[in-house]
Protein backbone atom coordinates (compact mmCIF):
# COMPACT_ATOMS: atom_id res chain seq x y z
CA UNK A 1 0.00 0.00 0.00
CA UNK A 2 1.39 3.15 -1.05
CA UNK A 3 2.34 5.07 2.06
CA UNK A 4 2.24 9.08 2.34
CA UNK A 5 5.56 9.22 4.35
CA UNK A 6 7.58 9.09 0.90
CA UNK A 7 5.71 12.33 -0.20
CA UNK A 8 6.55 13.68 3.18
CA UNK A 9 10.21 12.76 3.35
CA UNK A 10 10.56 14.08 -0.05
CA UNK A 11 9.31 17.66 1.58
CA UNK A 12 11.38 17.31 4.17
CA UNK A 13 14.89 16.58 2.69
CA UNK A 14 13.73 18.71 -0.13
CA UNK A 15 13.38 21.52 2.54
CA UNK A 16 16.65 20.78 4.46
CA UNK A 17 18.86 21.00 1.36
CA UNK A 18 17.88 24.39 0.70
CA UNK A 19 17.80 26.05 3.85
CA UNK A 20 18.75 26.29 7.57
CA UNK A 21 16.91 23.64 9.87
CA UNK A 22 15.01 26.01 11.47
CA UNK A 23 13.96 27.49 8.39
CA UNK A 24 13.00 24.74 7.25
CA UNK A 25 10.83 23.57 10.48
CA UNK A 26 8.79 26.49 10.03
CA UNK A 27 8.22 26.51 6.39
CA UNK A 28 7.09 23.03 7.66
CA UNK A 29 4.85 24.04 10.04
CA UNK A 30 3.39 26.68 7.53
CA UNK A 31 2.68 24.05 5.05
CA UNK A 32 0.92 21.76 7.56
CA UNK A 33 -0.88 24.50 9.20
CA UNK A 34 -2.11 25.60 5.11
CA UNK A 35 -2.63 21.90 4.57
CA UNK A 36 -4.73 21.47 7.39
CA UNK A 37 -6.84 24.54 7.13
CA UNK A 38 -7.40 23.90 3.01
CA UNK A 39 -8.91 20.39 4.26
CA UNK A 40 -10.75 21.86 6.97
CA UNK A 41 -12.15 24.39 4.66
CA UNK A 42 -13.00 21.93 1.92
CA UNK A 43 -14.15 19.08 4.20
CA UNK A 44 -16.78 21.83 5.54
CA UNK A 45 -18.33 22.50 1.67
CA UNK A 46 -18.72 19.15 0.83
CA UNK A 47 -20.33 18.63 4.57
CA UNK A 48 -23.03 21.52 4.36
CA UNK A 49 -23.68 20.23 0.56
CA UNK A 50 -24.10 16.64 1.30
CA UNK A 51 -25.93 17.20 4.42
CA UNK A 52 -28.62 19.53 2.41
CA UNK A 53 -28.90 16.94 -0.34
CA UNK A 54 -29.18 14.03 1.86
CA UNK A 55 -31.74 16.42 4.32
CA UNK A 56 -33.86 17.41 1.15
CA UNK A 57 -33.94 13.30 0.24
CA UNK A 58 -35.05 12.00 4.00
CA UNK A 59 -37.78 14.80 3.37
CA UNK A 60 -38.63 13.41 -0.30
CA UNK A 61 -37.51 16.60 -1.69
CA UNK A 62 -34.54 16.78 -4.18
CA UNK A 63 -32.33 19.82 -1.69
CA UNK A 64 -30.16 22.48 -3.62
CA UNK A 65 -30.20 21.47 -7.46
CA UNK A 66 -29.53 24.76 -9.12
CA UNK A 67 -26.08 26.22 -8.74
CA UNK A 68 -23.90 23.75 -10.89
CA UNK A 69 -25.48 20.73 -11.89
CA UNK A 70 -27.29 19.00 -8.84
CA UNK A 71 -26.41 22.06 -7.00
CA UNK A 72 -22.77 21.22 -6.56
CA UNK A 73 -21.57 24.89 -5.91
CA UNK A 74 -24.25 26.12 -3.38
CA UNK A 75 -21.90 25.60 -0.70
CA UNK A 76 -19.29 27.70 -2.18
CA UNK A 77 -21.86 30.57 -3.28
CA UNK A 78 -23.20 30.00 0.55
CA UNK A 79 -19.62 30.75 1.85
CA UNK A 80 -19.17 34.15 -0.39
CA UNK A 81 -22.30 35.34 0.47
CA UNK A 82 -21.50 34.55 4.34
CA UNK A 83 -17.94 36.50 3.73
CA UNK A 84 -19.34 39.45 2.33
CA UNK A 85 -22.24 39.94 5.14
CA UNK A 86 -22.52 42.64 7.91
CA UNK A 87 -21.02 42.00 10.81
CA UNK A 88 -23.73 43.08 13.26
CA UNK A 89 -22.76 45.09 16.49
CA UNK A 90 -24.58 44.08 19.41
CA UNK A 91 -25.20 46.67 21.98
CA UNK A 92 -23.58 46.13 25.80
CA UNK A 93 -22.00 43.30 24.40
CA UNK A 94 -18.82 42.18 25.89
CA UNK A 95 -16.78 42.75 22.66
CA UNK A 96 -13.60 40.86 23.12
CA UNK A 97 -15.22 37.73 24.49
CA UNK A 98 -17.87 37.87 21.96
CA UNK A 99 -15.36 38.07 18.85
CA UNK A 100 -13.15 35.22 20.98
CA UNK A 101 -15.76 32.64 21.54
CA UNK A 102 -16.08 31.95 17.71
CA UNK A 103 -11.89 31.31 17.66
CA UNK A 104 -12.34 29.35 20.64
CA UNK A 105 -15.49 26.84 18.99
CA UNK A 106 -13.32 27.07 15.64
CA UNK A 107 -9.76 25.96 17.40
CA UNK A 108 -10.67 23.54 19.32
CA UNK A 109 -11.92 21.45 16.58
CA UNK A 110 -9.21 22.51 14.51
CA UNK A 111 -6.77 21.21 16.72
CA UNK A 112 -8.88 17.77 17.09
CA UNK A 113 -9.03 17.62 13.23
CA UNK A 114 -5.02 17.82 12.97
CA UNK A 115 -4.07 15.04 14.90
CA UNK A 116 -6.17 12.55 12.88
CA UNK A 117 -4.40 10.10 10.77
CA UNK A 118 -6.07 10.48 7.62
CA UNK A 119 -4.22 7.97 5.28
CA UNK A 120 -0.87 5.56 5.48
CA UNK A 121 1.75 8.17 6.85
CA UNK A 122 -0.35 10.81 6.56
CA UNK A 123 -0.71 12.53 9.94
CA UNK A 124 0.24 15.91 11.62
CA UNK A 125 1.41 14.66 14.56
CA UNK A 126 1.22 11.27 16.25
CA UNK A 127 1.11 11.65 20.12
CA UNK A 128 1.63 8.67 22.74
CA UNK A 129 -1.86 10.59 24.58
CA UNK A 130 -3.35 10.16 20.95
CA UNK A 131 -6.77 9.58 22.39
CA UNK A 132 -6.52 11.39 25.28
CA UNK A 133 -5.37 14.66 23.26
CA UNK A 134 -8.50 14.41 21.15
CA UNK A 135 -10.50 14.05 23.85
CA UNK A 136 -8.83 16.98 25.62
CA UNK A 137 -9.13 19.21 22.88
CA UNK A 138 -12.17 18.89 21.84
CA UNK A 139 -14.10 19.84 24.89
CA UNK A 140 -12.50 23.35 24.40
CA UNK A 141 -15.63 23.55 22.28
CA UNK A 142 -16.94 24.08 25.24
CA UNK A 143 -15.71 27.21 26.43
CA UNK A 144 -16.44 28.82 23.66
CA UNK A 145 -20.16 28.06 23.45
CA UNK A 146 -20.43 28.87 27.06
CA UNK A 147 -18.77 32.63 26.17
CA UNK A 148 -20.99 33.11 23.29
CA UNK A 149 -23.90 32.66 25.45
CA UNK A 150 -22.55 34.68 28.50
CA UNK A 151 -21.15 37.57 26.13
CA UNK A 152 -23.81 38.42 23.21
CA UNK A 153 -26.14 39.96 26.51
CA UNK A 154 -29.18 37.70 25.04
CA UNK A 155 -31.53 35.35 27.37
CA UNK A 156 -31.78 33.43 24.17
CA UNK A 157 -28.32 33.03 23.56
CA UNK A 158 -27.43 32.34 27.73
CA UNK A 159 -29.93 29.58 28.41
CA UNK A 160 -28.67 27.97 24.90
CA UNK A 161 -25.16 28.27 25.68
CA UNK A 162 -25.90 26.54 29.57
CA UNK A 163 -27.68 24.04 28.02
CA UNK A 164 -25.46 23.01 25.49
CA UNK A 165 -22.95 23.62 28.32
CA UNK A 166 -24.36 20.98 30.16
CA UNK A 167 -25.11 18.36 27.37
CA UNK A 168 -21.69 18.75 26.29
CA UNK A 169 -19.98 18.29 29.83
CA UNK A 170 -22.24 15.08 30.56
CA UNK A 171 -21.62 13.33 26.87
CA UNK A 172 -18.21 13.72 27.25
CA UNK A 173 -17.91 10.97 29.65
CA UNK A 174 -19.52 9.00 27.77
CA UNK A 175 -17.79 9.27 24.58
CA UNK A 176 -14.50 9.34 26.59
CA UNK A 177 -15.64 5.92 28.47
CA UNK A 178 -16.87 4.46 25.07
CA UNK A 179 -12.73 5.25 23.96
CA UNK A 180 -11.28 4.13 26.52
CA UNK A 181 -12.91 0.37 26.45
CA UNK A 182 -10.94 0.57 22.91
CA UNK A 183 -7.69 2.21 24.93
CA UNK A 184 -8.48 -1.42 26.98
CA UNK A 185 -8.34 -3.46 24.22
CA UNK A 186 -5.57 -2.31 22.16
CA UNK A 187 -3.27 -1.15 25.05
CA UNK A 188 -1.96 1.60 23.90
CA UNK A 189 -3.64 5.93 23.60
CA UNK A 190 -1.16 6.46 19.76
CA UNK A 191 -3.82 6.85 17.19
CA UNK A 192 -0.83 5.23 15.13
CA UNK A 193 -0.08 2.34 16.99
CA UNK A 194 -4.29 1.63 16.99
CA UNK A 195 -4.91 1.69 13.71
CA UNK A 196 -2.05 -0.47 13.04
CA UNK A 197 -3.16 -2.84 15.22
CA UNK A 198 -6.13 -3.29 13.30
CA UNK A 199 -4.49 -4.42 9.99
CA UNK A 200 -5.37 -7.96 10.79
CA UNK A 201 -9.01 -7.30 11.54
CA UNK A 202 -10.80 -3.78 12.64
CA UNK A 203 -11.93 -3.43 16.65
CA UNK A 204 -15.30 -3.93 15.73
CA UNK A 205 -14.57 -6.93 14.46
CA UNK A 206 -12.18 -8.31 16.78
CA UNK A 207 -13.22 -6.75 19.82
CA UNK A 208 -16.14 -9.42 20.34
CA UNK A 209 -19.17 -7.83 22.32
CA UNK A 210 -17.84 -4.80 24.23
CA UNK A 211 -16.43 -3.22 20.79
CA UNK A 212 -19.74 -3.07 19.38
CA UNK A 213 -21.41 -1.10 22.16
CA UNK A 214 -18.65 0.88 22.83
CA UNK A 215 -19.02 1.95 18.85
CA UNK A 216 -23.11 2.80 19.32
CA UNK A 217 -22.36 4.08 22.44
CA UNK A 218 -19.89 6.53 20.42
CA UNK A 219 -21.65 7.22 17.92
CA UNK A 220 -24.52 8.24 20.37
CA UNK A 221 -22.62 10.26 22.59
CA UNK A 222 -20.78 11.35 19.60
CA UNK A 223 -23.67 12.62 17.93
CA UNK A 224 -24.51 14.46 20.71
CA UNK A 225 -21.55 16.48 21.50
CA UNK A 226 -22.21 18.09 17.84
CA UNK A 227 -25.57 19.94 19.23
CA UNK A 228 -26.83 17.90 16.44
CA UNK A 229 -30.54 16.95 16.25
CA UNK A 230 -32.31 15.03 18.09
CA UNK A 231 -29.60 16.60 20.30
CA UNK A 232 -30.17 19.86 19.09
CA UNK A 233 -31.65 21.14 22.56
CA UNK A 234 -29.13 24.31 22.93
CA UNK A 235 -30.24 25.24 19.27
CA UNK A 236 -34.04 24.37 19.62
CA UNK A 237 -35.37 27.30 17.07
CA UNK A 238 -38.57 27.25 18.39
CA UNK A 239 -37.58 28.51 21.67
CA UNK A 240 -35.02 29.92 21.32
CA UNK A 241 -34.14 31.15 18.00
CA UNK A 242 -30.77 29.78 17.26
CA UNK A 243 -29.39 29.43 21.00
CA UNK A 244 -25.72 30.55 21.27
CA UNK A 245 -25.18 31.56 18.25
CA UNK A 246 -27.88 33.77 18.23
CA UNK A 247 -26.25 37.11 17.96
CA UNK A 248 -23.54 36.32 15.56
CA UNK A 249 -23.65 37.17 12.28
CA UNK A 250 -21.72 37.15 8.85
CA UNK A 251 -18.06 35.01 9.07
CA UNK A 252 -18.80 35.15 13.13
CA UNK A 253 -21.93 33.01 12.59
CA UNK A 254 -19.64 31.26 9.81
CA UNK A 255 -17.17 29.64 12.33
CA UNK A 256 -19.97 28.69 14.48
CA UNK A 257 -21.41 27.06 11.51
CA UNK A 258 -17.91 25.52 9.77
CA UNK A 259 -17.02 23.63 13.76
CA UNK A 260 -20.70 22.12 13.52
CA UNK A 261 -19.95 20.39 10.42
CA UNK A 262 -16.49 19.44 10.95
CA UNK A 263 -17.29 18.23 14.58
CA UNK A 264 -19.58 16.07 13.18
CA UNK A 265 -16.61 14.81 10.63
CA UNK A 266 -14.39 14.37 13.50
CA UNK A 267 -16.70 12.73 15.30
CA UNK A 268 -16.96 10.22 12.61
CA UNK A 269 -13.34 10.03 11.82
CA UNK A 270 -12.15 9.24 15.39
CA UNK A 271 -15.22 6.74 15.40
CA UNK A 272 -13.33 5.53 12.26
CA UNK A 273 -10.14 5.21 13.97
CA UNK A 274 -11.01 3.69 17.18
CA UNK A 275 -13.64 1.03 16.16
CA UNK A 276 -13.69 0.70 11.99
CA UNK A 277 -9.94 0.38 11.41
CA UNK A 278 -8.60 3.91 10.40
CA UNK A 279 -7.41 4.03 6.96
CA UNK A 280 -6.44 -0.04 6.88
CA UNK A 281 -8.51 -1.88 4.54
CA UNK A 282 -10.55 -4.63 4.80
CA UNK A 283 -8.74 -7.93 5.35
CA UNK A 284 -10.11 -11.06 5.84
CA UNK A 285 -8.13 -14.00 7.34
CA UNK A 286 -7.78 -16.14 5.01
CA UNK A 287 -9.01 -14.94 1.68
CA UNK A 288 -5.56 -13.43 0.31
CA UNK A 289 -6.93 -12.72 -3.00
CA UNK A 290 -9.94 -10.47 -1.59
CA UNK A 291 -7.06 -9.07 0.97
CA UNK A 292 -5.19 -8.18 -1.97
CA UNK A 293 -7.28 -6.35 -3.88
CA UNK A 294 -8.55 -4.55 -0.62
CA UNK A 295 -5.22 -3.11 -0.91
CA UNK A 296 -5.02 -1.87 -3.86
CA UNK A 297 -7.81 0.66 -2.43
CA UNK A 298 -5.78 4.24 -1.62
CA UNK A 299 -5.64 4.07 2.56
CA UNK A 300 -7.17 7.66 2.16
CA UNK A 301 -10.15 6.48 0.07
CA UNK A 302 -10.65 4.04 2.94
CA UNK A 303 -10.88 6.62 5.64
CA UNK A 304 -13.33 8.72 3.56
CA UNK A 305 -15.43 6.42 2.97
CA UNK A 306 -15.75 4.48 6.30
CA UNK A 307 -15.71 8.26 7.60
CA UNK A 308 -18.73 8.99 5.37
CA UNK A 309 -20.22 5.59 6.34
CA UNK A 310 -20.32 6.96 9.65
CA UNK A 311 -21.56 10.65 9.08
CA UNK A 312 -24.37 9.44 6.45
CA UNK A 313 -25.53 7.35 10.29
CA UNK A 314 -24.99 10.68 11.95
CA UNK A 315 -27.77 12.45 9.08
CA UNK A 316 -29.89 9.15 8.95
CA UNK A 317 -30.26 9.70 12.74
CA UNK A 318 -30.69 13.69 12.67
CA UNK A 319 -33.51 13.89 10.06
CA UNK A 320 -35.72 10.86 11.69
CA UNK A 321 -35.91 11.50 15.39
CA UNK A 322 -37.70 14.26 16.97
CA UNK A 323 -35.90 16.36 19.50
CA UNK A 324 -35.44 15.83 23.41
CA UNK A 325 -36.30 17.40 25.90
CA UNK A 326 -33.63 18.61 27.75
CA UNK A 327 -34.55 16.80 31.28
CA UNK A 328 -34.55 13.73 29.01
CA UNK A 329 -31.39 14.54 26.85
CA UNK A 330 -29.44 14.38 30.65
CA UNK A 331 -31.55 11.31 31.48
CA UNK A 332 -30.49 9.60 28.70
CA UNK A 333 -26.82 10.10 29.55
CA UNK A 334 -26.72 10.07 32.90
CA UNK A 335 -29.42 7.24 33.79
CA UNK A 336 -28.31 5.21 30.42
CA UNK A 337 -25.51 5.57 28.03
CA UNK A 338 -23.07 6.44 31.34
CA UNK A 339 -23.63 3.20 33.11
CA UNK A 340 -23.72 1.21 30.23
CA UNK A 341 -20.31 2.78 29.24
CA UNK A 342 -18.93 1.82 32.37
CA UNK A 343 -20.43 -1.81 32.38
CA UNK A 344 -19.11 -2.09 29.00
CA UNK A 345 -15.77 -1.17 30.35
CA UNK A 346 -15.49 -3.91 33.20
CA UNK A 347 -17.09 -6.57 30.41
CA UNK A 348 -13.73 -5.27 28.26
CA UNK A 349 -11.59 -5.39 31.03
CA UNK A 350 -12.80 -9.03 31.31
CA UNK A 351 -12.34 -9.85 28.26
CA UNK A 352 -8.87 -8.56 27.86
CA UNK A 353 -7.78 -10.12 30.86
CA UNK A 354 -9.27 -13.75 30.10
CA UNK B 1 -37.96 -6.04 38.73
CA UNK B 2 -37.05 -2.80 38.39
CA UNK B 3 -33.24 -3.80 37.10
CA UNK B 4 -35.53 -6.10 34.29
CA UNK B 5 -37.49 -3.00 33.35
CA UNK B 6 -34.62 -0.90 33.23
CA UNK B 7 -32.58 -3.54 30.98
CA UNK B 8 -35.75 -4.04 28.80
CA UNK B 9 -36.78 -0.81 28.57
CA UNK B 10 -33.44 0.02 26.67
CA UNK B 11 -33.69 -2.89 24.50
CA UNK B 12 -37.54 -1.51 23.54
CA UNK B 13 -35.72 2.13 23.24
CA UNK B 14 -33.33 0.81 20.48
CA UNK B 15 -36.36 -1.70 18.44
CA UNK B 16 -38.89 1.56 18.13
CA UNK B 17 -35.84 4.02 17.29
CA UNK B 18 -34.94 0.83 14.54
CA UNK B 19 -37.97 1.00 13.49
CA UNK B 20 -38.18 4.72 13.01
CA UNK B 21 -34.62 5.27 10.96
CA UNK B 22 -36.36 1.95 8.98
CA UNK B 23 -38.96 4.37 7.86
CA UNK B 24 -36.55 7.38 6.82
CA UNK B 25 -34.82 5.21 5.01
CA UNK B 26 -37.65 3.53 3.10
CA UNK B 27 -38.20 7.73 2.36
CA UNK B 28 -34.85 8.12 1.29
CA UNK B 29 -34.97 5.59 -2.05
CA UNK B 30 -38.23 6.59 -2.38
CA UNK B 31 -38.36 8.55 -5.71
CA UNK B 32 -38.84 12.24 -6.13
CA UNK B 33 -41.80 13.55 -7.41
CA UNK B 34 -40.52 17.31 -7.05
CA UNK B 35 -41.01 18.87 -11.04
CA UNK B 36 -38.04 20.87 -12.32
CA UNK B 37 -39.49 23.91 -13.65
CA UNK B 38 -37.45 24.50 -17.12
CA UNK B 39 -36.07 21.41 -17.49
CA UNK B 40 -39.50 19.70 -17.45
CA UNK B 41 -40.78 22.62 -19.97
CA UNK B 42 -43.18 21.00 -22.61
CA UNK B 43 -43.14 17.69 -21.13
CA UNK B 44 -45.02 18.35 -18.01
CA UNK B 45 -48.94 18.02 -18.16
CA UNK B 46 -51.11 20.19 -16.34
CA UNK B 47 -54.56 18.44 -14.94
CA UNK B 48 -57.54 19.49 -16.83
CA UNK B 49 -59.20 21.92 -14.70
CA UNK B 50 -55.89 24.07 -14.43
CA UNK B 51 -56.45 28.06 -15.25
CA UNK B 52 -53.70 29.81 -16.92
CA UNK B 53 -54.92 31.76 -19.66
CA UNK B 54 -58.28 32.38 -20.47
CA UNK B 55 -58.36 31.95 -24.55
CA UNK B 56 -61.54 31.63 -27.57
CA UNK B 57 -61.04 28.71 -29.25
CA UNK B 58 -61.49 29.33 -33.22
CA UNK B 59 -61.71 26.55 -36.17
CA UNK B 60 -60.24 26.07 -39.08
CA UNK B 61 -62.66 28.69 -40.45
CA UNK B 62 -61.63 31.28 -38.40
CA UNK B 63 -64.83 30.89 -36.66
CA UNK B 64 -65.81 31.08 -32.58
CA UNK B 65 -68.76 30.14 -30.93
CA UNK B 66 -69.13 33.75 -29.45
CA UNK B 67 -72.70 35.45 -29.83
CA UNK B 68 -71.43 38.20 -27.62
CA UNK B 69 -74.47 37.95 -25.31
CA UNK B 70 -72.09 39.67 -22.20
CA UNK B 71 -72.53 36.79 -19.88
CA UNK B 72 -68.90 36.71 -19.48
CA UNK B 73 -68.80 40.66 -19.02
CA UNK B 74 -71.56 41.13 -16.20
CA UNK B 75 -70.24 37.97 -14.36
CA UNK B 76 -66.39 39.17 -13.83
CA UNK B 77 -65.80 40.11 -10.41
CA UNK B 78 -63.00 42.97 -11.19
CA UNK B 79 -64.00 43.78 -14.69
CA UNK B 80 -61.57 41.96 -16.22
CA UNK B 81 -63.42 41.83 -19.90
CA UNK B 82 -64.91 43.50 -21.87
CA UNK B 83 -67.32 42.59 -24.82
CA UNK B 84 -67.72 44.96 -27.41
CA UNK B 85 -70.33 44.35 -30.01
CA UNK B 86 -72.63 46.33 -32.61
CA UNK B 87 -76.00 45.18 -33.84
CA UNK B 88 -76.42 43.91 -37.57
CA UNK B 89 -79.65 42.72 -39.05
CA UNK B 90 -79.49 39.12 -40.25
CA UNK B 91 -79.78 39.19 -43.60
CA UNK B 92 -81.99 35.71 -43.82
CA UNK B 93 -84.61 37.06 -41.10
CA UNK B 94 -84.12 40.87 -40.75
CA UNK B 95 -83.97 40.69 -37.26
CA UNK B 96 -81.12 42.92 -35.05
CA UNK B 97 -78.68 40.52 -33.85
CA UNK B 98 -75.77 41.39 -31.80
CA UNK B 99 -72.24 40.48 -33.14
CA UNK B 100 -69.03 40.19 -31.62
CA UNK B 101 -66.50 43.12 -32.40
CA UNK B 102 -63.56 42.55 -30.10
CA UNK B 103 -63.12 40.74 -26.97
CA UNK B 104 -60.48 42.26 -24.78
CA UNK B 105 -59.11 40.52 -21.85
CA UNK B 106 -56.85 41.94 -19.45
CA UNK B 107 -54.66 39.42 -18.08
CA UNK B 108 -52.89 41.71 -15.52
CA UNK B 109 -56.29 42.09 -13.65
CA UNK B 110 -57.60 38.79 -13.94
CA UNK B 111 -58.45 36.53 -10.64
CA UNK B 112 -58.80 33.15 -12.65
CA UNK B 113 -62.14 32.64 -11.02
CA UNK B 114 -63.43 31.09 -14.04
CA UNK B 115 -66.96 32.22 -13.19
CA UNK B 116 -66.58 33.91 -17.18
CA UNK B 117 -66.25 30.53 -18.81
CA UNK B 118 -69.02 28.35 -16.29
CA UNK B 119 -71.47 31.20 -17.66
CA UNK B 120 -71.17 30.82 -21.10
CA UNK B 121 -73.62 30.07 -22.84
CA UNK B 122 -71.87 28.43 -25.86
CA UNK B 123 -68.92 27.09 -24.66
CA UNK B 124 -66.48 29.87 -26.41
CA UNK B 125 -63.96 30.66 -23.93
CA UNK B 126 -62.22 28.05 -21.66
CA UNK B 127 -59.02 28.56 -19.87
CA UNK B 128 -55.80 26.82 -21.54
CA UNK B 129 -52.63 25.78 -19.73
CA UNK B 130 -50.09 28.70 -20.69
CA UNK B 131 -49.01 30.01 -17.74
CA UNK B 132 -46.10 31.45 -18.90
CA UNK B 133 -47.29 35.45 -18.78
CA UNK B 134 -44.71 37.45 -17.52
CA UNK B 135 -44.08 40.46 -19.89
CA UNK B 136 -42.39 43.71 -19.25
CA UNK B 137 -44.61 46.31 -19.85
CA UNK B 138 -48.73 46.39 -18.80
CA UNK B 139 -49.82 46.89 -22.58
CA UNK B 140 -48.49 43.63 -23.78
CA UNK B 141 -51.21 42.05 -20.79
CA UNK B 142 -54.54 43.80 -22.63
CA UNK B 143 -55.61 40.70 -25.11
CA UNK B 144 -57.87 40.14 -27.66
CA UNK B 145 -59.17 37.05 -27.04
CA UNK B 146 -60.85 36.74 -31.03
CA UNK B 147 -58.86 36.33 -33.77
CA UNK B 148 -59.00 39.36 -36.33
CA UNK B 149 -61.69 38.84 -38.68
CA UNK B 150 -62.89 35.84 -37.01
CA UNK B 151 -67.04 35.79 -36.84
CA UNK B 152 -69.56 33.74 -35.31
CA UNK B 153 -69.91 30.08 -36.88
CA UNK B 154 -73.10 29.06 -38.50
CA UNK B 155 -75.86 27.46 -36.69
CA UNK B 156 -75.41 23.46 -37.16
CA UNK B 157 -78.39 21.99 -38.26
CA UNK B 158 -81.23 22.04 -35.70
CA UNK B 159 -81.61 18.61 -34.27
CA UNK B 160 -84.98 16.87 -34.60
CA UNK B 161 -86.86 17.68 -31.90
CA UNK B 162 -88.59 14.43 -29.74
CA UNK B 163 -92.33 14.25 -29.78
CA UNK B 164 -92.57 14.54 -25.86
CA UNK B 165 -90.13 16.18 -24.24
CA UNK B 166 -89.06 14.84 -20.68
CA UNK B 167 -90.58 16.35 -17.94
CA UNK B 168 -88.76 18.37 -16.00
CA UNK B 169 -86.02 18.07 -17.80
CA UNK B 170 -85.09 21.00 -20.57
CA UNK B 171 -82.60 18.64 -22.00
CA UNK B 172 -84.32 18.40 -25.40
CA UNK B 173 -83.85 22.14 -26.14
CA UNK B 174 -80.47 23.02 -27.91
CA UNK B 175 -79.71 26.09 -25.62
CA UNK B 176 -80.29 24.25 -22.30
CA UNK B 177 -77.86 21.35 -23.61
CA UNK B 178 -74.67 23.36 -24.46
CA UNK B 179 -75.62 25.42 -20.99
CA UNK B 180 -75.28 22.10 -18.94
CA UNK B 181 -72.32 21.10 -20.77
CA UNK B 182 -70.06 24.15 -19.83
CA UNK B 183 -71.18 23.99 -16.33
Amino acid sequence: MWSFEKLTQWIDTSLHGCMSDGWALLVEFVLIGVAVLVAYALIALFLIYAERKICGFFQCRLGPNRVGKWGIFQSVADMIKILLKELVHIDRSDKVLFRMASFFVIIGSICTFGALPFAKGLQAIDFNVGVFYLLAVSSLGVVGILLAGWSSNSKYSMIGAMRSGAQLISYEISAGLSLMVIVVFSGTMQLSEIVAQQADGWFIFKGHVPACIAFLTYLIAGHAETNRGPFDMPEAESELTAGYHTEYSGIQFGFFYLAEYLNLFIVAAIATTMFLGGWQPLHIPGWEGFNHAMDCIPSLLWFFGKTCVCMFLAMWVRWSFPRLRIDQLLSLEWKILMPVCLLNLILMSVVVIL
Amino acid sequence: MKVANYIKNIFVGIWHLGQGMYVTMLNFCRPKVTQQYPENRGRREYGERFRALLTMSHDAGNHHKCIACGMCMNNCPNGTIQVVARTETDPATGKPKRVLDKHLYNLGSCIFCGLCVSVCPTGAIRFTNEFEHAVFTKERLLLQLNRPGSSLAPKPAPAPKPAAPAPGGGAASPEARTESKTE
